[in-house]
């Protein structure tokens, strides 16, 4: 298989949390680079810094120190280089959440819609696009529900959904199969897969499951904040 | 999509409550603002029925409504006669209380010679006093109606017509009589001993004596020059209409008008607080969801407009809410609660400043709050 661009580039991330005798070092000199395609898993025990490593990714939390390039562009050196993190998480990362965090006032199919809707889509092209996602999730039928009352499972989807709603080419996702059973589990698992080859995507999933393991190009191995390729 | 509009319509039933809890909030301010205004209205009412352009009174006083003034009746001749007056018309007051309907009435009775300044501008219904005797024109909140009679001092007085808006600046409702009945019926209610002496024949010594000429003016005559030409005569003093009005704020209301006043800065202050806490709660409880906002891209726009278009509709519901309940229970009030579109407006005014200022606190915890917050598990 030929390798694509590369599209997360993280070099020597460290990141710790409190100082002095509460320091935890939840990240330390972390290298990792994704490439276009590739659909990769984070392995690690609990507290080894799998959620860390995806928020510094997402940019949703700045590293203690290190470099971090997402799609040929730096965002972070030591600071954050750019000030429309926002707009980047819009419009290149897709994030699966641990909670789901649905918005509760929101229908399934507007909470998915809504970033197609941020993202400057009209409001026809944004359903139709929620709808075929959630279609492919096998929650089309609950659209119309708000995520109070969907099943742990639905809201997972729905999440999955809206995280690939506007096409991102870096998906993150944080247990996106833990509330699934293992039938829709392979559903999302395909559904990444297609999404890596078709939208030259790249995909980094934290999971415990063990049955998809064989979903992913690459495991990587987390322990106490180091990368311990297998 | 209106995310503001979404999430009310979420919780619909908390937001309808809150705005119409909002919405009493603001009856009871309006309700004190149209009571301050009534209160200014109705004192003002008595000064200004006559529609006079100069008070003769005693000399040393600030009558007839602030100190007690009583000149001769015959007052009125010298004031007509002066250069530029128009015409001239004694006029009494007086606060009796009656019986009607088994109900005890306070009455505040104004004489006043009929076809000369000092009777109402407008009878709203049965027609004016002339000549004859025992008439009286009442205001509607007195309660009586066109043929009712009623005994005032030692006479039955028939209602001849009725007027509205006519009252002390206690809220006393008034009855206009003839100056001639006025005058029997100050007599009748003198004190005792006075009476006695009367009985015994000193009629003739006492003579007339009224509360105030007043003057209408012609068109162009000085009032400051007229004013001080009475000044000049021995035991008158004269008042222009704004003077008087002037000076029956200044004196018989003030005290009045300032405790509602205070009362109604307070209520004022006490609204703007808790609309003030009510968007910022209605914030503070969204912000996981505006975390959430964050991380999924949005940008402050969003959520600026999220936060300002709920404040604005909350205190938008509560002003609507209040002038439509206000508007509906007015006219129950004992006294006159008088709103003016202009009232309405300055409170729009402060209502949605403080609408502005209590979404801009906010704004500012919305914006700081840290995307990664809405990860919390
Ligand atoms: N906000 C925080 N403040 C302080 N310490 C934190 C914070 N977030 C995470 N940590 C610590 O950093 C370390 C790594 O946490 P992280 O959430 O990345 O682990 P994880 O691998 O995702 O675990 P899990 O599998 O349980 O989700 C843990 O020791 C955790 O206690
Ligand atoms: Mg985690």
């Amino acid at each position: 298989m030929t390798l694509g661009d590369i599209l997360v580039n993280v070099q020597g991330v460290a990141k710790h949390y409190g100082e002095g005798e509460t320091r935890v070092d939840a990240l330390r000199s972390i290298d990792l680079r994704v490439h276009a395609g590739e659909v990769i898993a984070l392995l690690g025990p609990s507290g080894s810094g799998k959620t860390t490593l995806l928020n510094v990714i997402g940019c949703i939390l700045a590293p203690t120190a290190g470099r971090v390039e997402l799609d040929g562009d730096a965002v972070f050196d030591g600071i954050w280089l750019r000030s429309d993190l926002r707009r980047l998480r819009l419009d290149k990362i897709g994030f699966i959440f641990q909670a789901h965090n649905l918005l509760p006032f929101l229908t399934a199919e507007e909470n998915v819609s809504v970033v197609l809707d941020l993202a400057g889509w009209s409001a026809a092209k944004g359903r139709a696009r929620a709808r075929e996602l959630l279609d492919y999730l096998e929650v089309g039928h609950r659209a119309k529900v708000k995520p109070a009352l969907l099943s742990g499972g639905e809201a997972q989807r729905v999440a999955i959904a809206r995280a690939l709603a506007n096409r991102p080419r870096i998906i993150l996702a944080d247990e996106p199969t833990a509330a699934l059973d293992s039938g829709r589990a392979q559903l999302v698992m395909d559904l990444l897969r297609k999404l890596a080859t078709e939208q030259e995507a790249c995909i980094i999933a934290v999971t415990h499951d063990e049955k998809i393991f064989d979903r992913f190009d690459r495991l990587i191995h987390l322990r106490d904040g180091r990368l311990a390729d297998a | 999509m209106n995310l503001a509009i979404k999430d009310i319509r979420h919780g619909l039933f908390r937001f309808v409550l809150t705005c119409f809890g909002l919405g009493l909030l603001m009856t009871v301010v309006l309700a004190m603002i149209g009571i301050y205004n009534g209160l200014v209205a109705d004192a003002l009412a008595v000064v200004k029925a006559p529609a006079a352009d100069i008070w003769v009174v005693e000399a040393g006083t600030q009558g007839p409504f602030a100190e007690a003034s009583s000149i001769p009746a015959d007052t009125r001749d010298a004031v007509a006669r002066m250069p530029g007056v128009a015409e001239a018309g004694a006029i009494t007051y007086q606060t009796i209380e009656a019986a009607h309907a088994g109900q005890t009435l306070r009455l505040y009775v104004i004489g006043f010679e009929p076809g000369r300044p000092g009777g109402p501008q407008r009878i709203a219904e049965g027609r004016g006093l002339g000549t004859s005797h025992f008439e009286l024109l009442a205001d509607r909140k007195t309660g009586l109606v066109l043929g009712d009679t009623i005994r005032l001092g030692r006479n039955r007085f028939s209602v001849a017509g009725l007027v509205e808006d006519a009252m002390n600046s206690v809220g006393d409702p008034a009855v206009y009589v003839t100056l001639a009945d006025a005058l029997t019926l100050q007599t009748a209610l003198d004190p005792a001993a006075a009476r006695v002496q009367v009985a015994r024949g000193d009629q003739g010594i006492r003579p007339a004596t009224v509360a105030a000429v007043i003057a209408r003016l012609e068109p162009g005559a000085d009032v400051a020059l007229l004013t001080a030409t009475v000044r000049q005569w021995k035991h008158l003093a004269a008042l222009s209409q704004t003077e008087q009005e002037d000076l029956l704020l200044a004196s018989v209301v003030d005290r009045a008008r300032r405790q509602i006043g205070l009362f109604l800065g307070i209520l004022l202050s006490v609204s703007a607080v808790v609309i003030a806490l009510i968007i910022y709660t209605m914030t503070m409880e969204k912000l996981k969801q505006i975390a959430t906002l964050k991380l999924i891209g949005a940008p402050d726009r969003t959520i600026v407009a999220l936060i300002v278009q709920q404040a604005m509709l909350l205190g938008a519901s509560g002003l609507g809410i209040g002038l439509a309940l206000i508007l509906l229970v007015k006219d129950n009030f004992p006294r006159r609660v008088v709103l003016e579109p202009f009232n309405a407006l300055v409170l729009t005014g402060i209502i949605l400043v403080v609408c502005l200022v209590a979404s801009g606190l906010g704004v500012r915890a919305a914006l700081k709050v840290d995307p990664a917050t809405a990860l919390g598990g």
